[in-house]
């Protein structure tokens, strides 16, 4: 992996809000005094007459959206996954989700890949309370490639949507010409026979290192990208469970409530299978260099590896 | 409408309030019956709507921060024919259109969902806003109680309004000083409510939220006030017209039984013809 272009999503997300600004006079993008660190100083840069900075107050930022919103605009709302699902989420549960409204939420920041900024502003609960919210979409997206095809879809579809993105660079592993995002739809990276390795946002390129190193043991995993969580490809994770009869699931995001619990919620009620997720093992985390974290808390190829090796025994 | 045709419209619209929250048998009363006068004239005078047409785009759009204030809303729509005067009786019940709080997918004329104090004054904010980005000539309008300035959200919404600017703006204060737990003086003070706006760039305007004369002054000044958004600070009685809901806490969220209905319409018939006589 080391060879591959690495980009963070957030990157992805400015450059896509630029070219959807260049072809649509009705996107508006909001931020709350964030718009280096969230890249939308890229489409400032590009559209400043529909950049809003809206200060430091990242409620009143969500239902401006909410406002623009039902005025004909397409906003995309702009802060950290702490802030944009954590501060704002009434906000979020009832001016955007009661009322089904179409605002699009950008979400930069979330994980642990966060960094050195420590566990105050590492977001591992975004994905599960936006769950919870009737009529929410939430996409993940794993790299620059599908970050920025996300964006665009996201901004097609009408309702709600919660975009997650990440600090860090990831590597870009999916190939632009024969890419293609389709909303709800996993994709089937490796095929396997052995067991089912379910995937989203940046565990998704570790997962596919992951199996190459057991293949190496003689385990033969399939990979899979989930990049829309909700709603979730439930005829895809039950063909896959079908097939390995056992699955993992990874996440940059706590154990409870993200990928690993849809995947679950998903089995449980037709497939009974067992399941080992992989990720923030209900613990909040800390301070240091993003590579530093993904390896400590296990995020990374021979974490996954390992869980795996010691879940398949 | 003159002043008497709206005080025997808002005459109409309080005896909706009191058959709406008597049927429920649940509601907020008070707060609906304070705001009653100017619900009257921003639906029956000021604002560019139709009822026949509720989406239509150039509309003047309102937002009631205060949705716990709904009955008043319902009932001013009902009587201004977005929908029957009949339906206000099936406030809160289920398979009803009108929702404990206001929703906009059920109820036509409802231009946003609200019901979490402080976050409809950001929603009609982010509408003024928009009809600035792109030069539309719509207003908006937005009403609060005095118990929600407590919501620190108010004061963000506050300072963008008045950052941008927005003199299509127009905030309420239905200041009738009292909330659920009690008078606002004893539970968080709100006070001094036209200084707070002054100083986050409001041009602030206070009035007898009960005198048409103050209330068609100070939304026509509004109108005419450029560069900044308007606050309208308007002492309202709470209860307003029923005898023993008048300034009284207890009446914030109690429904009447079918006693205190029937003394609370009487009450109203009075004024009704007290003002029949004018």
């Amino acid at each position: 992996m080391s060879e591959v272009k690495k980009i963070a999503t957030r990157v992805s997300y400015g450059n896509a809000l630029v070219e959807l600004g260049n072809e649509h006079d009705d996107l508006v993008v909001l931020t709350a005094d964030l718009a280096a660190a969230t890249k939308t100083e890229i489409f400032l840069k590009a559209h400043p007459d529909k950049h809003i900075n809206c200060g430091i107050a990242e409620a009143n930022m969500t239902d401006i959206a909410v406002g623009l919103a039902l005025t004909g605009k397409v906003p995309f709302c702009s802060s950290f996954a702490m802030f944009s699902a954590g501060r704002a989420f009434e906000q979020v549960r009832n001016s955007i989700g009661y009322p089904h409204v179409n605002v699009k939420i950008g979400a930069t920041h979330a994980g642990i890949s966060v960094g050195e900024d420590g566990a105050s502003h590492q977001c591992n609960e975004d994905i599960a309370l936006m769950r919870t919210i009737p009529g929410m979409v939430i996409i993940s997206p794993a790299d620059d490639v599908e970050a920025r095809a996300a964006v665009k879809a996201a901004y097609e579809y009408e309702g709600p949507v919660y975009l997650r993105f990440g600090r860090a660079g990831v590597p870009v592993f999916n190939d632009e010409s024969t890419y293609k995002f389709e909303m709800g739809k996993g994709i089937v990276l490796k095929e396997g026979k052995d067991v089912s390795i379910i995937a989203t946002g940046l565990t998704v390129p570790e997962s596919l290192e992951a199996a190459n190193m057991l293949a190496k043991d003689g385990i033969d995993a399939e990979v899979i990208n989930i990049h829309t969580i909700k709603p979730i490809d439930e005829e895809l994770i039950l063909k896959t469970a079908k097939k390995t009869g056992r699955v993992v699931t990874a996440e940059e995001h706590s154990v409870i409530g993200g990928l690993g619990s849809a995947v679950c919620d998903v089995l449980s009620a037709k497939l009974p299978t067992l399941v080992k997720k992989i990720g923030m093992q209900d613990v909040f985390g800390e301070s240091g260099s993003a590579s530093a974290l993904i390896h400590k808390y296990q995020l990374d190829a021979e974490g996954i590896y390992d869980q795996i090796k010691e879940f398949m025994k | 409408m003159d002043n008497l045709e709206l005080q025997k419209m808002a005459n109409e619209i309080r005896k909706g309030i009191v058959t709406a929250v008597h049927a429920a048998k649940a509601g907020h009363p008070g707060g609906s019956l304070s705001c009653a006068d100017i619900m009257t004239y921003l639906y029956f005078e000021e604002m560019n709507i139709d009822p026949k047409d509720p989406k239509k785009e150039d509309r003047d759009r309102f937002v009631l921060s205060k949705g716990h204030c709904a009955p008043a809303l319902y009932s001013t729509l009902a009587n201004r024919g977005y929908f029957p005067v009949e339906d206000l009786v099936t406030l809160r019940k289920l398979g009803s259109h009108l929702q404990g709080h206001p929703c906009m997918a059920h109820t036509p004329g409802v231009d946003m969902n609200t019901g979490s104090l402080g976050q409809g004054v950001s929603v009609a904010t982010g509408m003024a806003l928009s009809a600035k980005l792109s030069n539309d000539s719509y207003r908006v309008y937005t009403v609060l109680g005095d118990g929600e300035l407590a919501e620190g959200q108010v004061w963000e919404a506050a300072m963008f309004a008045g950052f941008k600017k927005l003199d299509n703006l127009v905030v309420i204060v239905d200041n009738n000083g009292l909330q659920i737990d009690g008078p606002i003086t004893e539970v968080c003070d709100s006070n001094p409510i036209d200084e707070k706006f002054k100083a986050f760039n409001f041009h602030v305007i206070t009035i007898n939220a009960h005198d048409f004369d103050q209330i068609r002054a100070a939304f026509k000044e509004a109108r005419e006030t450029k560069g900044m958004p308007t606050c309208i600070v308007a002492k309202s009685i709470k209860g307003k017209d029923v005898s023993f809901m008048e300034n009284s806490v207890a009446w914030h969220g109690v429904a009447p039984n079918d006693e205190q209905y029937e003394i609370a319409m009487a009450d109203l018939e009075k004024v009704g013809e007290a003002l029949c006589q004018k």
